[in-house]
């Protein structure tokens, strides 16, 4: 990556003996979007506090445009942040909250006054100027906390789980607009949370985290068809995770309970008769005998899901109980547990679990 | 249900009785200095009287400074106990629980053998001094009030995320304590500043001992010699502090509202 605008290297954090971050590095460039995306009590919010400025790090270091701001406080770093309980002013209307940062910082009266309304508008609230924060809702409050926080055009926006308190319409709703004003004003954002499908429809990459350290970084894309470890298979996304035992390395096929599939030169450095975990995410797998698919086991339908738009099929296969999701037609009745049903998947989907 | 009712309004008599009638029997009483009529003839002598504008006047000025003092010694320190030092809450909600329960008394005897003439901070040696300490004094005597008025504000408003908000805007400490905290915890401090005033201007013990021309020791002497400018004192005095008691609630319509919590 050329000139990073975000830099963070070997960042440690402990407190006393526990320690919450280790070794992480991350570059970001200036515009992009990251996530930092993991279970509570893996860091994400401890190391999004070390970028702002609020946890001193026991090692490593923080630059931002160039510049190392390890050392400095958090007034004196020029970023905007976004809580997860709003922390609006509240003895501030809208207005006088925005334009909180330009006025500590000393601009003119008239340039607060038309920086204010243009991040009203920007938010879409240009009649809410004169309120109170106790008269918005909570997605209104929570426009309001990221107008503020871009009011002054910090370097480097950070947002602490800024939907997790809103109810479910209003959270995809702002995510969408959080995204669509990120990339209008283009600024670097780096986003905590813990809800996957926040991560992945909003960032342009995601830094998953576990214990402390970034599991993987990569586009949500690469996190998601092709997960580093075991446990961001497992964190992102619903996944299949079948055992199974080498039985041929050179040919790459593997026995499962059901059946044998072949994996491709996927075994490399593998012996005969070592176990194996496959893994195969719901949309991959097709009930029936599907053409172009060449893995094929025969299983029994225990439970039946109907999810509206989706069916989830959950199949017994052997000891595994495999998960698969069919799109509902009116057409045609769903399947019914008890019966036997073959289910097709491609091997090439498959993944090899490794830790 | 319509027993515990009854009862409900039996006991509810007989409490404003038990404090209403010394109140009404002071007032009347006030009020026959003229033979024969009622009058407002012993307010108007204890109005006029050059020594009850003089040591009320006093005692004014006094709870103004005390008030101030309070606030800057209060706020700063139950907000960074709140801030940083969770641990220590206990300690300082003890500490402002002593003068509850160490007599004034003691107090000022304290403070006459640390800070007399042969000492080495002699503040007894001068008038000047003198109010000082007896300043001080008063705020050792509000502080139980003051601290508790204080701390439940900053209960009602979340501290640690303000501050933080505040400081990713480019705040600093002082901004934060002055365009952050203290508005939202004016209404608090206000209630504090009140509750102060009601205790300095009735406060007998530390200014006698120090011999301050105070409105308390006033009350004492008038007391002490007349018969019905006493009622008329006490009456204003009461009037004083209820008038306190409703600035606090006409204060509180207008706190900041704190907006609804994410849940």
């Amino acid at each position: 990556m050329s000139d990073p605008f975000l830099s963070i290297r070997q960042v440690r954090k402990a407190f006393g003996p526990t320690v919450v971050v280790q070794e992480f590095n991350l570059d970001v460039r200036q515009g992009e979007f990251v996530s930092f995306l993991g279970p509570s009590g893996c860091g994400k919010t401890t190391m999004l506090r070390i970028v702002a400025g609020f946890e001193e790090p026991s090692a490593g270091t923080v630059n931002i445009g160039g510049r190392d701001v390890t050392a400095l406080k958090p007034n004196q770093r020029n970023i905007g942040m976004v809580f997860q309980a709003y922390a609006l002013f509240p003895n501030m209307t809208v207005a006088g909250n925005i334009g909180f940062g330009l006025k500590v910082a000393g601009k003119p009266a008239a340039e607060i006054r038309s920086r204010v309304a243009e991040m009203l508008e920007l938010i879409k609230l240009q009649e809410f100027g004169s309120r109170y924060p106790y008269q918005l809702s909570g997605g209104q409050q929570q426009r309001v906390a990221l107008a503020r926080a871009m009011a002054a055009r910090p370097q480097v926006l950070l947002l602490d789980e800024p939907l997790s308190a809103l109810d479910a319409k209003v959270r995809v709703s702002l995510r969408e607009e959080i995204r669509a004003i990120q990339k209008e004003l283009g600024i670097t954002t780096i986003f905590v949370t813990h809800d996957q499908e926040e991560a992945l429809s909003m960032s342009d990459r995601i830094v998953v985290m576990y214990n402390g350290r970034a599991e993987q970084v990569g586009t949500p894309f690469e996190i998601y068809n092709r997960p580093a470890t075991r446990f961001v298979a497992g964190f992102v996304g619903t996944l299949n995770v079948i055992e199974g035992r080498v039985t041929d390395p050179a040919a790459g096929t593997v026995s499962i309970a059901g059946g044998a599939v072949s994996v491709g030169n996927r075994l490399a450095g593998r012996k005969a008769g070592e176990a194996v975990s496959l893994a195969l995410r719901p949309e991959a797998i097709a009930l029936g005998r599907r053409e172009g698919r060449d893995g094929l086991v025969t299983g029994t339908i225990r439970e039946v899901s109907f999810l509206g738009s989706v069916i989830r099929v959950r199949v017994a296969v052997g000891e595994a109980l495999l998960s698969l999701d069919t799109f509902n037609s009116p057409a045609s009745p769903p399947p019914v547990a008890g019966e036997t049903a073959d289910i097709s998947f491609s091997s090439s989907d498959m993944l090899i679990l490794d830790r | 249900m319509k027993q515990n009712r009854f009862w409900s309004w039996i006991f509810l008599a007989i409490g404003v009785l038990y404090f209403l009638l010394p109140l009404i029997g002071t007032f009347e009483f006030s009020l026959k200095m003229r033979r024969g009529v009622y009058s407002l003839d012993a307010y108007e002598a204890v109005i006029f009287d050059p020594r009850f504008q003089a040591t009320f006047g006093y005692s004014v000025m006094m709870a103004l400074a005390t008030i101030v003092v309070g606030v800057l010694l209060v706020v700063p320190t139950a907000y960074w106990v709140r801030l940083r030092l969770p641990s220590w809450r206990p300690v300082l909600e003890f500490v402002t629980l002593l003068p509850l329960v160490i007599p004034p008394i003691v107090i000022v005897f304290g403070y006459i053998r640390l800070y007399n003439t042969s000492s080495w901070l002699p503040l007894t040696g001068t008038a000047m001094g003198t109010n000082i300490l007896l300043m001080f004094g008063y705020v050792v005597l509000s502080l139980p009030y003051m601290y508790r008025a204080i701390d439940t504000g900053l209960r009602a408003i979340d501290v640690g995320t303000l501050t933080e908000a505040a400081q990713s805007l480019g705040a600093g400490w002082i901004t934060i304590m002055w365009r952050v905290i203290l508005p939202n915890v004016f209404v608090a401090v206000l209630s504090g500043a009140f509750l102060t005033f009601a205790i300095v201007i009735g406060e007998f013990v530390l200014a006698a001992l120090l011999n301050r021309p105070a409105f308390g020791p006033y009350l004492q002497l008038i007391g002490a010699n007349r018969a019905y400018e006493p009622a008329a004192l006490a009456v204003i005095a009461f009037a004083i502090t209820w008038g306190c008691m409703a600035l606090i609630q006409v204060v509180s319509r207008f706190a900041p509202r704190p907006p609804a919590q994410p849940h």
